[in-house]
């Protein structure tokens, strides 16, 4: 058709204008894309919670323990199906630098509740069969280039000393959006550790993992479990691994209003210079405008023009930003893996830059189509020459 | 040659026309009434600012009398609604204007099709018509050049094309060849002359240039709104 072809051409006329600002709206487009999988990274815990695990903890702090005798106790509640349990180790592997989270854990129900840690069925006979023996996630062990067998040694800040551990199983995730950066290793190596150097710190646990029968039944079984230990020495405070991963986003949210504020000010930029290019352009084709209008093309006809280049400017950049996001996104991943080990461009994003992308074609396009439609022709053809 | 005899192809009554300028009312046309017969070639001349391009702009339905009557045939204009004028314009009018107004990202050929957009013609016809437009006006072998790669004559041939594909009832040219040198300027009202002569085109020419205007078959004078009543017959 006639019009797509002048509104193709005319959104190329002048080269270097549209370049530019093809070139702002990919970059505005690309920032928009990093921040909110930034924001979606921070939410990726919480995202790959499963709903019937539950996480129970000592009612005052999650930094004091609860005593391993609950064990026994929290598996005769309705609805309970499995039990597991461990402890925050808190090493740190050569220097501060190199963070990951490494926990010790009862390694037959732990993985047991994780389905999505997938282990090779040798490694993992190898690792319940040795105390010191340790699992590391993919990634993890990628980044330090560790191999089965190697003996790793951890630095305790909870527990002092140096601990070895020997690497005897790496998983990795059943999809992408699996963490694969954890450390684990056996709950009753620390303990025995534990009993003959502080016997009073013994017996303890940081936290219980708890698979129930079905999602449904997790609300109801949190509350008796937390019943149970109503007026004993420790008091429990239950709460879906959901709710217990949000806990930790809840002291960075500021910082996620913040970026996700930021992410809404690019946009809102681009469409003020988007705008402003739409005004100038029409500006200069008032005659274009007239002449059509002249000639019989009505207000529809105009408002294609207007419009249709509009979008073909604003999607053309937000094409390519968002085609320069997926290797941008993987550049920032690996930096910053110790923060957001699970740092992915979601679908989500990508309509959300879509949306972005038409918002500011519309936005930009209103009033000049409204100004072009409205002036009488006459004026119009006057402002040529 | 008695222009009585002819019918008129345009009838029109008292009208009057004025701009609104904030709260200012100015004046621009008083009482005109002629009558332009079939196959005229009429000379519209006045002073700047005499109200020519506004009187042009009426009868070609691009702007909207306050007072009078408007026939074109047998359509008073003046009582059509903005869309109607807009399809009337499509089908009875083919417009030159002193600077071309070709749309520029298309080529000659491509501009010449334009009106032919809102008739419903083939692609392959619409082709057809406006290569035939173009070889009329003597330019069919720049029917892939863009407008910027004309001359102002050239561009005006390719206009006259554009006015004359849909073989519309009137031409209307504001100053045709006010931009133009003087080789330029003759060959363009040659060509107006043709049209006029030999397919028998009414055309309504508004012009400054005395020399122009002596192409035509009928002169008439605009002065601050009024029509000089006595229309001069061309002595040639
Ligand atoms: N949109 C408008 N608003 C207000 N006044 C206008 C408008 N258009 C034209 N005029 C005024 O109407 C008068 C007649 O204008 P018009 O363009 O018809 O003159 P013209 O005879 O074609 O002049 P020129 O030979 O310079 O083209 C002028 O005084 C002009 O300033
Ligand atoms: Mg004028």
């Amino acid at each position: 058709m006639m019009l797509l072809k002048i509104l193709f051409r005319n959104a190329f006329h002048n080269k270097l204008r549209s370049s530019l600002t093809i070139l702002g709206i990919a970059v505005a487009i690309l920032a928009f894309g990093l921040l909110r999988t930034v924001i979606s990274s921070f939410y990726a815990g919480v995202e790959a919670a499963s709903a019937s695990r539950l996480v129970t903890r000592n009612a005052i702090s999650i930094i004091f323990p609860l005593p391993i005798s609950y064990t026994e106790k929290i598996r005769q509640v309705e609805g309970v199906k499995m039990v597991s349990y461990g402890n925050w180790f808190g090493g740190i592997y050569i220097n501060e630098k190199n963070f990951f989270p490494n926990f010790c854990v009862e390694p037959r129900t732990y993985f047991a509740l994780y389905p999505e840690f997938i282990l090779e069925e040798r490694q993992k006979k190898a690792f319940l069969a040795d105390r010191k023996g340790a699992v590391a996630g993919q990634k993890l062990a990628a980044k330090f280039g560790w191999k089965i067998g190697d003996t790793i040694t951890l630095k305790g800040t909870i527990y002092p000393g140096n601990w070895d551990f020997i690497l005897r199983a790496i998983y990795t995730g059943r999809d992408n959006t699996v963490d694969q950066t954890q450390f684990f290793f056996h709950w009753t190596y620390l303990n025995e550790a534990v009993k003959k150097r502080a016997p009073v710190f013994a017996e303890q646990v940081g936290f219980y993992m708890i698979g129930v029968t079905r999602p449904d039944v997790a609300a109801d079984t949190a509350v008796m479990i937390d019943k149970t230990f109503k007026n004993s020495l420790a008091e429990t405070l239950t709460e879906t691994e959901k709710a217990f991963n949000l806990g930790f986003i809840a002291m960075s949210e500021a910082i996620v209003t913040a970026i996700q504020m930021v992410s809404f000010i690019v946009i809102f930029i681009i469409m003020a210079v988007v705008a402003n290019t739409m005004a100038m352009t029409t500006r200069e084709r008032t005659g274009d405008y007239a002449i059509m209008k002249t000639l019989g093309f009505g207000a529809k006809d105009i408002t294609i023009l207007i419009f249709g280049e509009a979008l073909v400017i604003t999607l053309t950049g937000g094409l390519i930003g968002i085609i320069l996001t997926f290797p941008a996104a993987r550049i920032f991943g690996q930096e910053l893996a110790t923060y957001f080990p699970v740092f992915l461009v979601s679908a989500q994003t990508i309509y959300m830059d879509v949306a972005a992308a038409l918002i500011i074609a519309f936005l930009a396009a209103i009033i000049p189509t409204r100004h072009a439609i409205r002036i009488r022709i006459a004026d119009g053809l006057r402002r040529i020459g | 040659m008695m222009t009585e005899q002819k019918k008129p192809i345009v009838e029109i009554k008292n009208l009057y026309k004025s701009y609104h300028r904030a709260s200012l009312v100015v004046p621009v046309l008083y009482d005109i009434t002629f009558d332009i017969a079939e196959g005229e070639f009429l000379a519209l001349m006045g002073p700047s600012g005499s109200g020519k391009t506004t009187l042009l702009n009426l009868i070609a339905g691009i702007d909207k009398v306050d007072e009078g009557t408007i026939h074109v045939g047998d359509v008073d204009i003046t009582t059509l609604s903005e869309t109607e004028l807009a399809a009337w314009r499509a089908n009875s009018v083919g417009f030159i204007f002193q600077f071309y107004n070709l749309i520029p990202v298309l080529k000659a050929v491509e501009n010449v099709e334009l009106p032919l957009h809102l008739t419903t013609l083939s692609k392959s016809k619409r082709r057809e018509h406006a290569e035939i437009a173009l070889a009329m006006v003597g330019l069919d072998h720049r029917m892939d050049h863009y407008p910027g790669e004309m001359s102002g004559g050239e561009q005006q041939r390719v206009a006259i094309a554009r006015a004359i594909v849909t073989d519309p009832t009137i031409l209307v040219a504001d100053e045709p060849t006010g931009d133009l040198d003087r080789v330029s300027a003759e060959e363009i009202l040659s060509m107006m002359e043709r049209l006029n002569r030999d397919m028998g085109k009414t055309i309504i020419m508004v012009t400054h240039d005395p020399r122009a205007a002596s192409r035509a078959s009928v002169m008439r004078h605009l002065d601050k709104g009024y029509l000089n009543h006595d229309a001069a017959q061309n002595p040639l």
